[in-house]
């Protein structure tokens, strides 16, 4: 009992936090207190901190290693670029974004679907390089593919736009490396929001549920998971599909915040992946609202580290390393726990609390 | 025939650059238990220590060479015991997250040091190439050099594990760290030599990379690095053998579907090779099998 | 454990916050105090900054990353060109402040670059490098009616807006100009192609080569890409140019990659005319780099570094002093484009106490007026689209060195 009313509380923090987060900033918007810089920055943080948790739920709550997080953001972010262009062109501006999301989420669920199942057989490492090869795949197909839509309908090719064969009046979506052009850019913060709070009602609700406390057990420990009758393989699957939708939800948001969208190994490769790694191991794995931190802070660092020019990344680099090992290193950690101990007297029990 | 020849050749070339990055990933991998992701950078350092030696300085490749293989040495151990050895007993992912802290450090410095613009490097490999077929199928020199090279490391790494004192600590560490700490094997010592090893090969790598692609910059080594670390698990992330025959695969795939496929799709060919080869052998073409434990 | 780390994680972010939160505070305040009536708060922000009296030009470009170089290359070939104006007492006797931000070559990154630049005060535009975030920024310039001139950005649909110029040529004209040359001079009949598929700028121009090589003889034998990821082996599309008997390929990619396909071509004994586009200049200029590979290259370019006029002498003299390098043409596209403003800006006499909306009104058509003298061309001028006319010059290497090819 006193767990269940601990998680809850711990919930009601993380989505405390988040509306605070939301208030603060409307009301500097409205008051004209934010910089250029932090205005442009509120929708992608909405969807770095969306990655964030979602990656979270594979790697932190179902114990896998993912490193191709990007491509299913990859697909939602062209599948509602398409979207948008095409049926979406004379839609209204919400509905269009409405639209958009679900048809973002379902299509990256269904990549994550088709990817899972034969992946999430591979344990740790293996499964990190398999992932990490498909969003590759998917990043490299994308920059070959050709899109164009006329009066008989979509025409597709792999090899260049002469090749489309479109009639005259046909319009050129995907361009291949030269990627969509003309995108609406309706995304807002209010919007970003909105779907981050979607996006942990979903995760704390899966992590609380039947589902998610099956899906830790096989994290702790598979074996014992699967003698008491589990099937391994399908909560697995369900936390992986899920964390693609919601990823896919977040390429949504990015694609309707830029005007042109193109698939580079900056914006949906490995380097990516990697990136929306770094938030939640930073922020703790497993810990939702440490992951959601970790995004803000990391998104925003190398923003205020302009003023070191030159320096800016390798500094940034720096902090990486020095974040690391301040956070896990284990006589790092020790060492903590004494000065805590000494300084805060917590009970013991309660500094390693089971946080979600 | 003869361009088949020539695109089997060109794989090859590529193969055995990817097999000796391979090895490096490989060793430490297999040791360590981590993906050192910075493994492509220091590569791309040996090769800037390479060029300013040879074509700076004007000293003799030989000495290029060394001073390439001792500066990455030096290099690997460094990073290991600063960034990778207050880490031991975290989370693999902590060490992860490091060693891309470490490869973006690594980059950036370089671009500091040396600047923006590509440097071109001169072969240190001095040998004429070979031609066949009439003059149709030509292979290169530093071909020729880079599978030699790949060879002896392989038969020299084999010889160092198993029969020295050294390698047998290597081996035990893998298997089995506590066992090994048990068997009064300073586990700590172990890695750190691990490191220099897969760093002095990342210094032999730097110099094949560059003498047989002869564009050197802060970039040089982080493709090459994933996509060698993708041959690595083709063939057996772990197994010595395995890095040679996967650097190998993947290069001749590569090339071979850039042929007759579609030179747009190469990638994302090779990658597509490797899942399926994942799904039907788990632990990549050489790997060993993985015992559960309860 | 993971409370510690959180708490520590939301007071750096709080502090973050709090920082921005402040500073761009305090910006306010100032400026509400300059002058009552401003109509929105950022331009209030832009005319505070410049109350010195100041113009705040600057731009975008990669500085960190794979394409740090061209970025480099036009925040210094830009700075030369502010230094000399301003020592010669500025435009409209105001001074001009250059400022340059890190884009990573990156659609976000460049928006978050762009807005930095809005908050350093920017009232005009030399930006961005790269094709592909400048397609993003473009439009956000377009809602602020900013002044923008991209040195660099090559894709056709960037000057789509009233309020974006283009020194460089753009894809479609350098394609078609290169199918052009080819076809008039009869240099070959049978062209191969190798082309970077993962990039814009290569992409585009083998499209537009493409699409005009039939209207001038010219057969495309073999067109192979390589891609961002896979740019150090090419041998396997070199030997498909030499199987399919091209007698002259065409590289319109950058000439880091280009020395390598040079390289390779000589160890497969394949010696054909090589042809690039204005990426290709450089290449001469590579670290340590073997320029008898180059030996009968050719390419279009509005600018070589070698040329014996004075402004050319004078600004390589002045870049190596100050950099150490020698520019590539990013570089003296860059230099030009201060230039461009310069005369634009003294011809519709604008004042860096004007909001950005009116700066950018009155340098639209003083843009259509200007005609100079730059290092990439003579009589430069701008048409109704935002392009530059200007005429590429065809050079050929010879001995190492560029020769103007006629």
């Amino acid at each position: 009992m006193n767990t269940t009313s601990k998680t809850f509380r711990s919930n009601i923090i993380t989505l405390g936090l988040v509306l605070a987060f939301y208030a603060v900033m409307e009301a500097m918007l409205k008051g004209g207190m934010l910089s250029s810089l932090m205005k442009g920055l509120l929708v992608p943080l909405c969807y770095y901190m969306i990655l964030a948790v979602s990656l979270n739920l594979v790697v932190g709550i179902s114990g896998e290693l993912s490193l191709g997080h990007a491509g299913f953001m990859c697909v939602g972010a062209f599948v509602s670029a398409v979207f948008a262009r095409t049926l979406g062109a004379n839609l209204p501006g919400m509905v269009e974004l409405i639209v958009a999301v679900i048809i973002g989420a379902v299509f990256a669920a269904i990549f994550g679907f088709l990817i899972g199942i034969p992946v999430l057989r591979l344990r740790g490492d293996y499964l990190a390089i398999v992932t990490l090869a498909f969003g590759e795949i998917i990043k490299n197909v994308i920059n070959a593919v050709y899109l164009g839509v006329d009066s008989n309908g979509l025409h597709v090719s792999l090899k260049d736009v002469k090749s489309l064969g479109l009639e005259d009046g046909g319009e050129v979506i995907i361009k291949g490396a030269q990627g969509i052009g003309s995108l609406p850019r309706n995304s807002t913060f209010t919007f970003g929001i909105i779907l981050l709070l979607i996006t942990l009602f979903i995760v704390i609700n899966l992590i609380n549920s039947r589902h998610g406390r099956a899906i830790m057990s096989i994290r702790d420990n598979r074996i014992a998971a699967e003698s008491v009758g589990l099937s391994v393989s399908k909560y697995k699957l369900t936390a992986f599909v899920i964390s693609a939708a919601l990823a896919g939800v977040a390429g949504v948001l990015y694609s309707h915040n830029l005007a042109n969208l193109q698939a580079t190994s900056k914006n949906f490769g490995y380097n990516q992946s990697i990136m929306i790694l770094v938030f939640v191991v930073l922020g703790g794995i497993g810990n939702i609202r440490g992951s959601m931190i970790a995004a803000v802070v990391l998104t925003i660092l190398p923003e205020k580290l302009r003023f070191l020019s030159d320096y800016r990344m390798l500094i940034y680099a720096i902090v990486l390393i020095v974040m690391m090992i301040i956070n896990s290193a284990p006589k790092v950690v020790e060492w903590r726990k004494v000065m805590a101990e000494k300084y805060f007297k917590k009970d013991k029990k309660n500094a390693d609390g089971g946080e979600v | 025939m003869s361009s088949f020849l020539s695109y089997l050749i060109s794989g090859i070339s590529l193969g055995s650059v990817y097999a000796i990055i391979a090895l490096g990933y490989t060793m430490v991998y297999g040791i360590a238990k981590m993906l050192n992701f910075a493994h492509g950078d220091i590569i791309m350092v040996g090769a800037y220590i390479a060029f300013i030696v040879f074509t700076n300085m004007g000293l003799p490749p030989v000495v290029a060479i060394l001073a390439s293989v001792a500066g990455c040495t030096i290099l690997g151990v460094l990073i290991e015991r600063i960034a990778y050895k207050p880490l031991r007993g975290a989370s693999s992912l902590s060490v992860l997250i490091t060693a891309i802290g470490v490869s973006y450090f690594l980059q950036n410095s370089a671009l500091l040091l040396f600047g923006a613009d590509s440097k071109t490097f001169t072969s240190l490999v001095n040998i004429p190439s070979v031609t066949i077929m009439n003059g149709e199928v030509i292979i290169s020199g530093v071909t020729i050099v880079s599978i030699a090279a790949s060879i002896i490391v392989i038969v020299l790494l084999t010889l160092f594990i198993n029969k020295t004192k050294a390698g047998q600590a290597m081996l035990a560490v893998s298997e089995d760290t506590g066992a090994a700490t048990l068997m009064g094997i300073d586990v700590n010592k172990t890695i750190a030599l691990t490191f220099a090893i897969g760093s002095a090969l990342a210094g032999v790598a730097g110099v094949l990379l560059c003498s047989t692609y002869p564009v050197l910059s802060s970039q040089t080594g982080a493709m090459p690095g994933i996509k060698a670390f993708t041959a690595a698990v083709f063939g057996g992330i772990g197994s010595i053998p395995g890095a040679m025959i996967g650097g190998m695969v993947m290069g001749v795939v590569e090339n071979l579907s850039k042929a007759y496929i579609s030179s747009q799709l190469s990638d994302a060919i090779v990658f597509a090779l490797l899942i399926i080869i994942l799904l039907v052998k788990p632990t990549g073409l050489m790997g060993k099998k993985i015992q559960e434990k309860v | 454990m993971k409370k510690f780390l959180s708490i520590a994680l939301a007071a750096a972010m709080t502090a973050s916050l709090a920082a921005c939160g402040s500073s761009s505070g305090t910006s306010t305040e100032a400026a509400k105090e300059s002058s009552e009536q401003t109509e929105a708060a950022e331009e209030s922000e832009a005319s505070e900054a410049s109350a010195d009296g100041e113009f705040v030009i600057g731009g975008s470009g990669p500085l960190t990353g794979g394409a740090a170089i061209y970025g480099i290359a036009v925040k210094n070939g830009g700075q030369i060109a502010v230094d000399e104006i301003n020592a010669a007492g500025g435009i409209n006797g105001h001074q001009i402040k250059w400022v340059f931000e890190d884009d990573e070559h990156d659609a976000e990154k460049a928006l978050n670059a762009y807005n930095t630049l809005k908050d350093e005060g920017l009232q005009m535009m030399v930006g961005t490098v790269t094709s592909g975030p400048c397609l993003s920024v473009v439009q956000e310039t377009a809602d602020d009616n900013m002044f923008q001139i991209t040195p660099s950005g090559t894709t056709a649909d960037i000057t789509v807006n009233p309020n974006v110029f283009r020194m460089c040529f753009s894809d479609p004209a350098q394609g078609a100009k290169s199918a052009q040359y080819i076809g008039e001079h009869e240099l070959a009949t049978k062209v191969g192609v190798i082309y970077d598929s993962s990039d814009p700028y290569s992409q585009g121009i083998y499209e537009s080569f493409d699409a005009e090589a039939s209207n001038y003889g010219i057969e495309i034998v073999a067109a192979e890409a390589f891609t961002a990821d896979s740019k150090t082996d090419f041998k396997t599309q070199i030997q498909k140019m030499k199987d399919a008997g091209a007698e002259l390929v065409f590289l319109p990619f950058y000439y880091t990659e280009a020395a390598l396909v040079l390289q390779q071509s000589k160890e497969l004994n394949y010696s054909p005319i090589f042809f690039g586009c204005d990426g290709m200049d450089g290449i001469l200029n590579l670290d340590n780099f073997d320029k008898s590979l180059a030996e009968g290259l050719m390419l279009l370019t509005p600018f070589s570094a070698d040329a014996e006029d004075e402004l050319t002498v004078n600004f390589v003299n002045t870049y190596k002093d100050k950099y150490g390098e020698t520019p590539i043409q990013f570089a003296a596209d860059a230099y030009d484009c201060v230039y461009a403003i310069k005369y634009a800006a003294e011809k519709a006499n604008i004042t860096p106490d004007m909001s950005i909306s009116d700066i950018c009104d009155a340098m639209e058509p003083a843009m259509g007026e200007i005609e100079f003298d730059g290092l990439t061309g003579e009589s430069i001028k701008f048409d109704e689209n935002g392009e530059p006319d200007k005429a590429p010059k065809a050079v050929v290497i010879k001995d190492g060195a560029y020769v103007l090819a006629d």
